[in-house]
Order: C-alpha cells, then structure tokens, then sequence
C-alpha cells in the first residue's frame, strides 16, 4: 500500500466568471520513504499540488487516502490532528512567528499538540542540537541569517517525527550555498526514512531527487523515476 | 493546547505588539476612566445636597393647612368646605406625642419695623423657644425667644444681621425697644449668620413669640407647625401619631397635611440621580468610542496575523485552540484596558476629592461595574469576532493571506 494515493483530483479556482483547472484529474502514488521533486513552470498547479496532499486544501472532486485512510473527507479539525502528527511543512518564507524565539518557533507544534512542558523543552533542544541551533534558541527570527532561519523551520517541522515532509521552494529564499546547506539536511531526513515531497524552480535541487514530477496546466505531464543520487555534497 | 500554554501563548501575542497593546488599552482605560470620573462628579454632587439636608435635620415633620390630595367624599365635605385653620392648641397638643421631641409652631407675615426713625419692611415670623434648634440657626448675640406658653405673648424680638446692621449700624441693639407693626417690643438677640435654609434667610428676618405675631396680624391660625421626632425612626410612626392627633382634634376631618423632610429630599435625590444619569450617558458615549478603537485595533491586528493563523493552522492547530488563544488575548487586553481605567478614574475622583474637599465625588458602584463590564464585553466581543472568522478560514488561504 502506498503511503499516498490521489485518484482523480481536481482542484477549480474562480476568478470572477472564469474558472481555473489549478489541477486536473490527477491521480498519484507517493510511497513511504520516496523523494519526489515536483517541477513545473509557474501556475501549472505545483503548490496547490502541495497543499492538497498537506490537507491545507480541498479537492474539488477526487479521492486522496493517507496511509490507506480517506482523509477528504475528515472535518477541519480532524485533518488539523493529521497535519499535526503525520505531516511537516517547510515553506519558501520560512513562515516563522516573528515574536517568538528560535526555540519557541520549533516548540509550537509540541505545543499545539499538547506535549507536556518537560518532554517538551527535551526535545526542543535536542532538535535545536541537532540542526546546530544551539547558540541561536533564544534569538528571535528577525536575528537570524536565512539559512538559520530555514533551519529553525525545518526543525521545526520535524519536531513532531512526521511521515512526510512538504517543502515548497525551501531554497527560493536562500543563496546558493545555504540553499544547498537545507538541501542536504532535508535530504539526510528523507534518508533516515521521511517521504520528502519538494516543490522547486530549481533544477539543481530537482535533479538530486529520485523522482520527478513535471506538472503543466495542473495535470502531470511526466513522472520520472532516476537512479539515487550521488550523496549529497556539502560543497 | 494546555489552557497554561493557551495563557502563554497569548501574553506573548499580547506583548509582542506593543504599539498595539498600548492602543487598545489606552482606548479602553480612558473610556472606563471617564465613566468612573463622571458618575463620581454627578454622584458627588447629589451626595453634596442630601448631606446638606441632612444637616438641616432629616427627622423633621412639617404640618400644613390644608389637603394635600383630593380624595373622595367624606363625612368632613359636608361639614365644612374651608380647611381649618391650625392653631397654636394644635401645636402644644403635638409636645404630649412620645415620639415628638421639638414643635415649633410658625405664624408669618409682613410689618414694619422702626427703631430712632429708621424704617423698614420686613418679614415677620411668630415661633417658639424650639424653632433655632429645629433649624439648627445660631444666635450670635442676646438669647433666642424664652421658653413659654405658645398663648402669651411676649413683647420681644430676635432680629437677623441684616436688620440689625441697618436700623442699629455700630450701636448694641440688645435690650433696644423697637416698634414692630403696631407694639413695642424688645430685642433679646441677634441672630448668627444666616443658616443654610430653604429659601428661609434668617438675615432679615424677625422672630417674635408665635403668640405676638398672631396678634399683630390678628388671626389665629398658624402658617406651619414644624416637628423634630425623636430619631430618625420613629418619624413615620410620627407622622401616623400626628395625623391621627389633628384629625381627632378636629373630628376626623383631615384637612391638614403631614409631609416629611425625606420627601423634599427625595425630590432633590431624583433630579440629582437624573443629572448623575445624565452625565453617565455622556461617559458611556466615551466608553462606547472606546469600544470602536478596540474593535479597529483587534481587527486590524487579525487581519495582519492571518498568516500567523494559517500556520498554526498548518502546524495542526484546531479551530478551538486558535480561538481559545485569539479569546484569551483579547481578554487579557481588555482586562489589562479595564483596571488601568478603573485606577486612572479612581484617581481623576481623588483629585476632584482633593480640590474640592466638600464634594464626596466617589464613583457610584452601579457606574464602576457598568463601565468594567462594557468595556470587558467590547474588548472580548472585538478580539474574538475577527479571530472566529480567521480560525473559519481554509488554512491555505489564511496562508496566503498578506
């Protein structure tokens, strides 16, 4: 059984009269563990691909089963529950709490859940170890560099040991060197066994993934399956 | 999410906008603070007059000629179609009453008084030995009018400053025989400066026997009795006994009436109540200013923490969870706007308190909740819808939302 599986979904937009296929009878299967790259020119319905299988939107018509569960059709606040134990997401804007310190960013999905304090403040600084944060827990965003922006994201995304890792454009904001920096530690994640589904502009970064998505006018016109790549350089 | 992170989480929320925390409670503080200084003055200032009357003396009867309300047909219309008059009989039958203290009966009218070719008009007022001490007046120099029968009539008088100051300039006027009307009378004593009366100013009045003035203006009636029960509690079993008194006296017809201080007090106490009412209305048009600037500032902040609300959302934060915090900020803002206000009002009373020390301007309880309780209510009300409709929101869009 595959981890993801979408069957027809179509996803209309409306602007004013006109309707837009954002996607188009797409139908998928992601296994666990898999490390997809899904690529596309703007508009072709890439991130609301993302955001469907993130259950951040709804499909129009379609089926999507998550780990063999029908999740389309679960209340708001059941595909929160989901979100929150079986999913991360990275986001190209880091989408960090500009309040809150590095630490507090990476404990507020501990927090949503419900985690107590102490196992909570565990965790939080062993994540913060080991994406090299330590020195930065108690720096708020706007006192941090890009990279150790994404990074805080990251952890914070893994912190709650998800199934799946989202990334849309986890690079887009970074310089090259950061960006292959985040690269390599999502992709260290994806080996230690997370399916890591990355949406990119990037062919540099869509090139490491072992599959590839080519989606245009949001159907996917390819689905490319290439042999792993070469560990990932830290060059 | 734990109601202590909830909590948390909100104080975070709270402080991490200062700007806008200090807005929000800025607005608020002032609304409620203007509430608590307005009723203070309004009620401060009615609280003033009914002291006052206190002070006049709240356990006092006053007996007039007369029906006060028409009632029906009763074996008295056939009789007679005139009230009788009072007398002073009534007045002395009045002293024998267990809870009657002090009667002063009270006969008025107009004479000319002279003294060493001085003339002038003055009101005249016939009482007895009791009336400065029911009024609570001074006499400055001399004595006030002997303790006597309300049937003799003494050849005496009690002359007010005024008086005093103008038919006797620098001269002592005590023991001086002064032509009142057509007698010859004596003055005993000066009155003090003038106490504070209804209309009544003692300055220029002259106070005779009741007996002296009734027969310089030949009548026998009387235009008052006034009564100091004994206590204050024992004014309403007073005024029972007085009526039932006097309308024995004159065969069950009562066609006198009885009323007390309290009810010309009352009077006050309404009008005043009203203005304090009036002036609540004023504040609580600040208070609902106020609730509008609370309401823009939460919706704004909503509004630019939409994204933040997507991505608690994406996170896996309920819709609950996302209100629940949204409720405990807006709660913590207003309670924070509330008792600022509460402080800031309570001292804007001290202050009226400090500069004029005669004014009791304390807040009435009734205006202190009102205002604490609108402005929590707006505060929540104002926190809560925004967040309500954002928490709704898909979290893609709220996401997205810029």
């Amino acid at each position: 059984m595959a981890q993801i599986e979408l069957e027809g979904i179509e996803r209309i937009f409306r602007l004013g009269d006109s309707e837009v296929h954002a996607l188009n009878d797409v139908s998928l299967r992601i296994k666990a563990g898999e490390y997809v790259a899904v690529m596309g020119p703007s508009g072709s319905g890439k991130s609301t691909l993302l955001n469907l299988l993130g259950l951040l939107d709804r499909p129009n018509s379609g089926h999507y089963r998550l780990e063999g569960r029908d999740v389309t059709t679960l209340s708001a606040d059941e595909q929160a529950a989901v979100r929150s134990a079986r999913i991360g997401f990275v986001f190209q804007s880091f989408h960090l709490v500009p309040r809150l310190t590095a630490a507090e960013n990476v404990a507020l999905p501990l927090m949503l859940a419900g985690v107590p304090v102490a196992e909570r403040s565990a965790r939080v600084q062993r994540a913060l170890k080991d994406f090299g944060l330590e020195s930065r827990a108690h720096h708020r965003p706007d006192e941090l560099s890009g990279g150790q922006r994404q990074r805080v994201a990251i952890a914070r995304a893994t912190i709650m040991r998800p199934a799946m890792l989202l990334a849309d454009e986890p690079t887009g904001n970074l310089d090259r060197a950061t960006g292959q920096e985040v690269t390599a530690l999502l992709e260290a994640l994806n080996a230690a066994g997370t399916t890591l589904i990355v949406v990119t502009h990037d062919p540099a970064m869509g090139a490491r993934a072992r599959r590839h998505l080519l989606m245009e006018d949001g159907a996917i016109r390819q689905d490319l399956r290439s042999t792993p790549a070469a560990t990932p350089d830290p060059s | 999410m734990s109601p202590v992170d909830t909590l948390r989480f909100a104080t975070r929320a709270a402080l991490g906008y200062p700007q806008r925390t200090a807005l929000m409670m800025l607005a608020m503080s002032i609304g409620v603070a203007a509430v608590v200084m307005l009723t203070a003055l309004g009620d401060g200032a009615r609280r003033f007059v009914v002291e006052e009357f206190a002070a006049l003396g709240a356990n006092l009867l006053i007996v007039l000629p007369g029906r006060n309300e028409t009632g029906g047909v009763n074996p008295g219309s056939f009789v007679s179609s005139t009230p009788r008059d009072l007398t002073t009989d009534d007045a002395a039958s009045l002293l024998r009453l267990p809870q009657v203290k002090r009667v002063a009966p009270l006969a008025m009218g107009s004479a000319e008084i002279s003294f060493g070719g001085r003339l002038r008009e003055v009101m005249v007022l016939g009482t007895s030995a009791d009336y400065v001490d029911i009024r609570g007046f001074g006499v400055a120099r001399g004595q006030f009018l002997p303790r006597e029968d309300f049937r003799r009539a003494s050849a005496v008088a009690v002359i007010g400053e005024t008086i005093r100051a103008e038919l006797f300039g620098n001269q002592n006027a005590i023991g001086r025989m002064i032509r009142l009307g057509d007698r010859r009378l004596r003055v005993i004593g000066v009155m003090g400066p003038a106490g504070r009366g209804l209309g009544m100013n003692s300055d220029e009045l002259v106070l005779v026997p009741v007996a002296t003035a009734q027969a310089m203006f030949d009548t026998n009636s009387l235009f008052r009795i006034m009564i100091e029960t004994r206590d204050r509690e024992s004014l309403l079993p007073a005024q029972r006994e007085v009526e039932k008194l006097l309308g024995a006296r004159r065969q069950g017809e009562l066609d006198f009436t009885v009323i007390t201080q309290d009810a010309v007090l009352g009077t006050f106490d309404r009008i005043l109540g009203a203005l304090t009412l009036g002036v609540a209305g004023i504040a609580a048009i600040s208070l609902a200013v106020a609730g509008i600037l609370v309401m823009n500032v939460m919706l704004v902040a909503v509004t630019q923490r939409t994204g933040e609300i997507g991505l608690l959302k994406a996170l896996g934060a309920s819709s609950r969870a996302i209100r629940l915090a949204f409720l405990a900020e807006a709660a913590l803002l207003s309670l924070a706007g509330a008792l600022a206000g509460f402080v800031l009002g309570h001292a804007g009373a001290w202050a009226i308190r400090l500069a004029f020390p005669t004014l009791p301007a304390w807040p009435p309880d009734w205006a202190v909740s009102a205002a604490l309780g609108t402005a929590l209510t707006t505060g929540l009300l104002f926190g809560v819808m925004p967040a309500r409709r954002a928490a709704a929101l898909d979290p893609v869009q709220a996401l997205t939302k810029r």
